[in-house]
C-alpha cells in the first residue's frame, strides 16, 4: 500500500471511529443503495491497552485498558471494509465497516465522501471546537509560592 | 476523484459463531488426541481458503493464535489467500523455520519433511514441540495401521494412504524420543484423527 493511500485510509477509518453513532446511523440510512455484503468478522468487543506520554514527550506508559469494538465485512464486489471504534457499539462498527468498504469502490466513493464522511468529519470538528471553547475558560495554571521562614 | 483502495483484499469469513464453533472443534481435537486413532467429526462448515480442506481450516482457526508460529509446507508457502486468511483470523505469525514452529501445516504429505526436522521440545519442556496438521484425502477406519498405547484399550486400526512409505519408520524414531517428539493431527475433509507421540504404529 502506498503511503498516501495509507493516509487517506487512516483518515476514513479515523472519521468513522470518531463518528457520532446516531449521526452515522442517519447518514447510513440515507444512502441510496447499499450493495450486498457479508461479515468477515462479526462485531466483537475487546480490550486494547492505551499508552500515554506525559505532556506528549515523556516515556510511554500504560494508561489503562479501553473497550474497543471491531468488525470486518466484504462487499459482493470484493472490497473489504474494516472498522475499529472505542466503546461497545456493535451497530456502529458494522455500519462503519460497510461504509469503509463502499468508500473503496469507485462506484460509491463520491457518494460516501459527500454524504457520510464529509458531514461526519465536519460535525466532529465542530464538536471538538465547542468542547475546547467550553473548557478553555476553566483552565487553571498551578504554581507554587516559595514558602519559608524568611 | 481518484479511486483509492486499501490494498486489503477480501478474505473468506472464519467461523460463523467464533466462540462456540472453536470450542466444539477444540473439544473434538482433545477427544481425538486422548483416544489416538479414533475418528472425530468436524461439523463446522467453513469456506476454507484453497488448498486447505475444511478440517484443516477449522483446526487452524481453533488452535493458532498470535504467539504460535505456523510453518507452511512448500505447496502452500506461496498461497497468499491462505496466508492472509490465517493472519486475519488468527494473527498467527507465519514462519519459514519449522524447527521453531508451534504448528506446521502439511498439505502434501507425500513430501512431508522428516519428522525430526520439526521442533521436538526438550526434556524439560517437551510441550515446546511442533504439532503437525496434516491434510489427507481420507482416513480409513479399520485400515492397515495397528495402533496401541495410552488411550487405546487393546488395539485400534486406521490408515491414511496419503502419507509417505517411510512414515511408519519415522514414527518409530519419533516415539523413541519420548517425552520429546511431534504430535500429528490428520485432517480429512470433515473428520480428524490424532497421532500423539505416545502412540505405537505397526503395519498390520
Amino acid at each position: 500500500m502506498e503511503t498516501s493511500e495509507m493516509e487517506t485510509n487512516r483518515r476514513i477509518m479515523g472519521v468513522l471511529a470518531h463518528a457520532d453513532a446516531e449521526m452515522l446511523d442517519q447518514k447510513f440510512a440515507g444512502l441510496g443503495h447499499v450493495p450486498g455484503w457479508r461479515f468477515l468478522r462479526k462485531p466483537e468487543t475487546g480490550l486494547v491497552m492505551l499508552q500515554g506520554r506525559v505532556s506528549g514527550t515523556g516515556a510511554a506508559f500504560n494508561f489503562g485498558e479501553v473497550t474497543v469494538t471491531r468488525a470486518a465485512v466484504s462487499l459482493e464486489t470484493g472490497e473489504a471494509g474494516h472498522a475499529y471504534a472505542l466503546g461497545r457499539d456493535k451497530r456502529k462498527a458494522e455500519q462503519s465497516a460497510i461504509v469503509h468498504a463502499m468508500w473503496q469502490s469507485g462506484k460509491y466513493q463520491q457518494e460516501i465522501e459527500t454524504e457520510v464522511i464529509g458531514p461526519l468529519e465536519r460535525f466532529a470538528a465542530e464538536d471538538d471546537e465547542r468542547k475546547v471553547k467550553e473548557t478553555t475558560p476553566t483552565k487553571v495554571d498551578f504554581f507554587t509560592l516559595v514558602r519559608g521562614e524568611d | 476523484m481518484q479511486i483509492a483502495t486499501t490494498g486489503l483484499g477480501a478474505v473468506s469469513p472464519g467461523f460463523s459463531d467464533p466462540v462456540h464453533d472453536a470450542q466444539s472443534v477444540f473439544s473434538a481435537v482433545m477427544r481425538a488426541m486422548s483416544r489416538p486413532g479414533r475418528i472425530e467429526q468436524i461439523n463446522e462448515r467453513l469456506e476454507a481458503p484453497s488448498p486447505a480442506n475444511n478440517a484443516v481450516a477449522a483446526v487452524i482457526l481453533t488452535l493458532c493464535d498470535h504467539d504460535s508460529p505456523l510453518w507452511l509446507d512448500e505447496t502452500v508457502a506461496g498461497a497468499e489467500e491462505l496466508k492472509s486468511w490465517v493472519r486475519f483470523h488468527c494473527s498467527a505469525p507465519i514462519t519459514g523455520d519449522r524447527a521453531t514452529a508451534d504448528f506446521a501445516l502439511v498439505t502434501n504429505p507425500q513430501s512431508m519433511p522428516d519428522l525430526d526436522t520439526f521442533a521436538l521440545g526438550t526434556d524439560e519442556f517437551p510441550d515446546r514441540s511442533t504439532t503437525l496438521i496434516v491434510q489427507v484425502s481420507s482416513i480409513l477406519e479399520n485400515g492397515g495401521w495397528v495402533l496401541s498405547g495410552p488411550g487405546i484399550e487393546s488395539k485400534h486400526k486406521i490408515r491414511s494412504d496419503d502419507l509417505s512409505a517411510d512414515f511408519i519408520a519415522q514414527w518409530r524414531s519419533n516415539r523413541e524420543l519420548f517425552p520429546r517428539g511431534v504430535d500429528v493431527i490428520l485432517c480429512a475433509e470433515d473428520r480428524i484423527a490424532c497421532l500423539p507421540r505416545t502412540v505405537k504404529i505397526e503395519e498390520g
